[in-house]
């Protein structure tokens, strides 16, 4: 295997779902463990992930997710989503995936950054203290685009 | 293949991982780790034991469990082993590179 052309990875988060914040959480993660760098963008209902009060308590979609073989009628009864979200959560702490607010940590601690997105934040009406200690900062898209900044830089959107 | 490093002929993969971690010694470990400019310190050794110690009893290897494991965090786990910490790492102590995403 050679060496990866990838140097820098840009995330941004616009779902509040649990298995798309994993899903920016592991690449992330694991971008820095192979020395690329990463960086986190949470705007909209991704917003969720980095908000104190909410980021533990997040969910899978079981309505409108064809993935989750649930019938849709069945997915949008009371405690569907609440059971499935506790089942994934068992599997995941199997394979010891942490949870939200400890790969937060662990994300801010492997240098990764974590940025609001500036018109959620004020659409939401979020203060600073409702939002994670770990974040980097508040920034808008265009701030965000200054950030890919050399070579080798690439831009997710979740 | 064959490698030649500190005087020794040892067997390693394609990505420079030992084979046979019988053919490991500090001395070996000393010298891949300048390879990937590291200089090894006391820290960087306590990290080695711990990594040998779950590589003995063959429990993986995680950032998480880096993070629970009471040597060392993992701010600093970055800094003395930059540039990817489990992979540089795993590969001075002479154990295979962790399989895991996490």
């Amino acid at each position: 295997m050679g060496e990866t052309k990838v140097k820098k990875m840009l995330f941004i988060l616009s779902k509040g779902t649990i298995e798309n914040a994993y899903a920016a959480f592991v690449m992330a993660n694991g971008a820095r463990m192979e020395g690329i760098e990463a960086e986190i963008f949470f705007t909209f209902f991704g917003l969720e992930a980095i908000q104190k009060k909410k980021l533990e308590h997040l969910h899978v979609a079981t309505v409108g997710n064809p993935a989750m073989h649930i019938p849709t009628m069945l997915g949008g009864l009371p405690g569907m989503e609440a059971l499935a979200t506790k089942m994934m959560k068992k599997e995941m702490e199997k394979l010891d995936m942490p949870p939200i607010g400890e790969f937060l940590e662990i994300l801010s601690d492997s240098g990764c950054k974590l940025w609001g997105c500036k018109l959620a934040v004020d659409m939401f009406h979020l203060k600073e203290e409702d939002l994670i200690d770990e974040l980097d900062g508040i920034l808008t898209i265009g701030d965000f685009y200054g950030r890919a900044d050399q070579e080798g830089t690439h831009l997710l959107f979740i | 293949m064959k490698k030649i490093i500190a005087q020794k002929e040892i067997d390693v993969n394609e990505e420079g991982y030992l084979l046979d971690f019988n053919q490991w010694s500090k001395e070996i470990g000393e010298a891949l780790a300048a390879e990937n400019d590291i200089t090894m310190t006391d820290r960087h050794w306590e990290v080695i034991d711990y990594l040998h110690d779950k590589h003995q009893k063959e429990e993986p290897l995680s950032i998480r469990g880096i993070k629970k494991s009471g040597v060392l965090n993992v701010k600093e786990f970055y800094s003395l082993f930059p540039g990817g910490p489990l992979k540089k790492s795993t590969l001075i102590a002479g154990i295979p590179k962790p399989k895991s995403c996490i």
